[in-house]
């Protein structure tokens, strides 16, 4: 999933000032599944914003709604009615929700309530870790299923390279070396064999070097 | 005897001789009487010079301009690459220039992570890794063309280096990724500080029966401890690195005054030693911040006079 986490309420009562009326706006997608931007952290950072402005003397009436994809045109749409009343809208989604919304309304000033941060999966309660980079061109095939493009700080097809200490990476003693990961994996499935060829310098094309992507399916065209 | 360049690290190691490289780290500024001044103790005494590519991360003269610098007193550049700081792109052009300016011998690496240091927020290239940069130095040489395709006129002739840790984990992948190295194309090798000399051993034995020493000139790395604090900072600190508890002691146990030259004389025995280890072609001597040290290191080793070949 898609895994973000809440700006700082100052850095968001800087955007919000100007405004008296405003919708917070939770998805009901990924940063619902990472405690970060669903109905639930809605509703805390409507009363957070409240009792900020009311401290400052400021009324701000704030209406809150969770849609169940900001990313959805189907489900933004459903804002076509209400937006008008809002100042603005304070987008708790991702970046793709905020873009989705800013792309549907035009003329309404949106904000991002959280930051971005990777694809990644849950490792235990309260943690996420980074897993995709999405670059496009899949190589966890040969890499027993760990990936040397998210997971190693050098981004190395053919590593591990020297820093590689104790099944821990030179940047950090908290971070695994992916290498380590993939060459115990191998060992695990008796690839070992596929360590030991060369990868090849990866075409970054298909990741986001080669400009903006867009996935076109021409079976399900309208 | 068959030479692909003009380096003279590629004739020295080809007539058999035990090779010498030295280290010029690049100053925190453009004088170039700063490169001078280090190199200067060099000259005559190494058969190439390693000039580092921003090394720990930090903005330094670039590698290729200190190598010309070091080219015009009479020593042999061994121009450093990294790919932490350009893509492909970049690293051709700056080999075509190298080449068009007499470098002939390179050294190619992955490179620190920026977060070692005093740009930590800068973005973090690596388009390709230090296997497909050697292989790309290869192709640019043996085929005369571009990654890209495109035929290259007047193709680059590098002698073409890599770095290798012995000691970096997990151990049993150390020798396997030398030999992908190897298999990439590199002409001879740079090992990373060696101060567990048993570790070593077993390191040379796994490398020379999978027959990389037949394929390769392997260089030993070796630096000096110039006091009983810098056996400790480089048994702890610095990450990939093995200082063996009894090293930092013998260190330690000498008197202050007398623990630099407690460090060079287990240098010296360090390199009588490694000349007996089969498959072991020369050694790199890392004097970091210590280059005028190097001549009386080297006599010391009796490594000198280097031969002219």
């Amino acid at each position: 999933m898609i895994t973000a986490e809440r700006k700082p309420i100052e850095e968001i009562m800087e955007y919000v000032k100007p405004y008296k009326k405003i919708l917070l706006l939770g998805c009901n997608e990924c940063v619902t599944v990472c405690y970060a931007g669903g109905r639930k952290e809605v509703g805390i950072l409507a009363s957070a914003l409240s009792m900020a402005f009311l401290k400052q003397g400021q009324k701000v009436e704030i209406d809150e709604l969770t849609l169940e994809r900001q990313c959805d045109p189907e489900y933004v749409e459903e804002l076509a009615r209400t937006i008008q009343q809002y100042d603005a809208v304070c987008s708790m989604a991702c970046g793709c929700g905020v873009q989705t919304i800013a792309g549907r309304y035009k003329d309404k000033p949106v904000y991002p309530m959280v930051n971005t941060k990777f694809m990644g999966a849950s490792e235990r309660q309260g943690v996420w870790a980074e897993r995709c980079q999405g670059c496009g061109d899949c190589v966890l095939a040969f890499t027993g299923g760990i990936c040397p493009v998210a997971r190693c700080s050098k981004r190395i097809f053919n590593g591990p390279c020297g820093g590689s200490s104790g099944g821990k990476c030179e940047i950090d003693p908290n971070v695994d070396c992916a290498w380590q990961l993939i060459w115990d994996r191998l060992k695990a499935l008796g690839r070992t064999d596929l360590y030991e060829r060369i990868m090849p310098a990866k075409d970054w094309r298909a990741a986001r070097d080669g400009g903006p992507r867009k996935i076109v399916r021409e079976d399900l065209l309208a | 005897m068959e030479l692909k360049t003009d380096s003279n690290l590629e004739k020295v190691l080809r007539a058999g001789h035990f090779a010498v490289t030295g280290e010029v780290g690049p100053p925190r500024g453009s004088d170039p009487e700063a490169v001078r001044e280090k190199a200067a103790h060099l000259v005559g005494k190494v058969d190439a010079v390693n000039i580092t590519d921003c090394q720990t991360a930090m903005v330094r003269m670039s590698s290729w301009a200190a190598s010309l610098i070091c080219k015009s007193m009479g020593l042999e550049p061994n121009y450093q690459m990294v790919c932490r700081d350009r893509n492909r792109i970049a690293m051709q052009s700056d080999i075509l220039g190298a080449y068009a300016m007499g470098l002939n011998t390179m050294l190619c690496l992955s490179g620190d992570h920026p977060s070692f240091g005093d740009h930590p927020m800068a973005s973090n290239v690596h388009d390709l890794d230090s296997i497909q940069l050697i292989q790309m130095v290869r192709g640019m040489m043996d085929d005369g063309k571009f990654q890209g395709g495109a035929e290259i006129k007047r193709p680059p002739k590098m002698f073409i280096g890599a770095a290798a840790n012995p000691f970096g984990d997990p151990f049993e992948l150390r020798v396997l990724r030398l030999a992908k190295k190897v298999a990439a194309g590199a002409d001879f090798i740079q090992t990373q500080c060696i101060y567990n000399m048993q570790k070593f051993r077993d390191y040379m034995k796994m490398a020379v029966d999978k027959g990389l020493h037949e394929k390769t000139y392997i260089l030993a790395g070796v630096t000096p401890l110039k006091s009983a604090g810098m056996a400790k900072y480089m048994a702890t600190k610095v990450p990939g690195m093995d200082v063996p508890d009894d090293v930092v002691k013998r260190i330690a146990s000498a008197p202050k005054e007398k623990q630099a030259e407690e460090g060079i004389k287990f240098l010296c025995e360090q390199i009588e030693e490694m000349r007996e280890i089969e498959g072991v072609a020369g050694i790199h001597l890392m004097a970091i911040e210590w280059e005028h040290k190097v001549p009386e290191i080297l006599e010391q080793a009796k490594c000198l006079p280097r031969p002219q070949v």
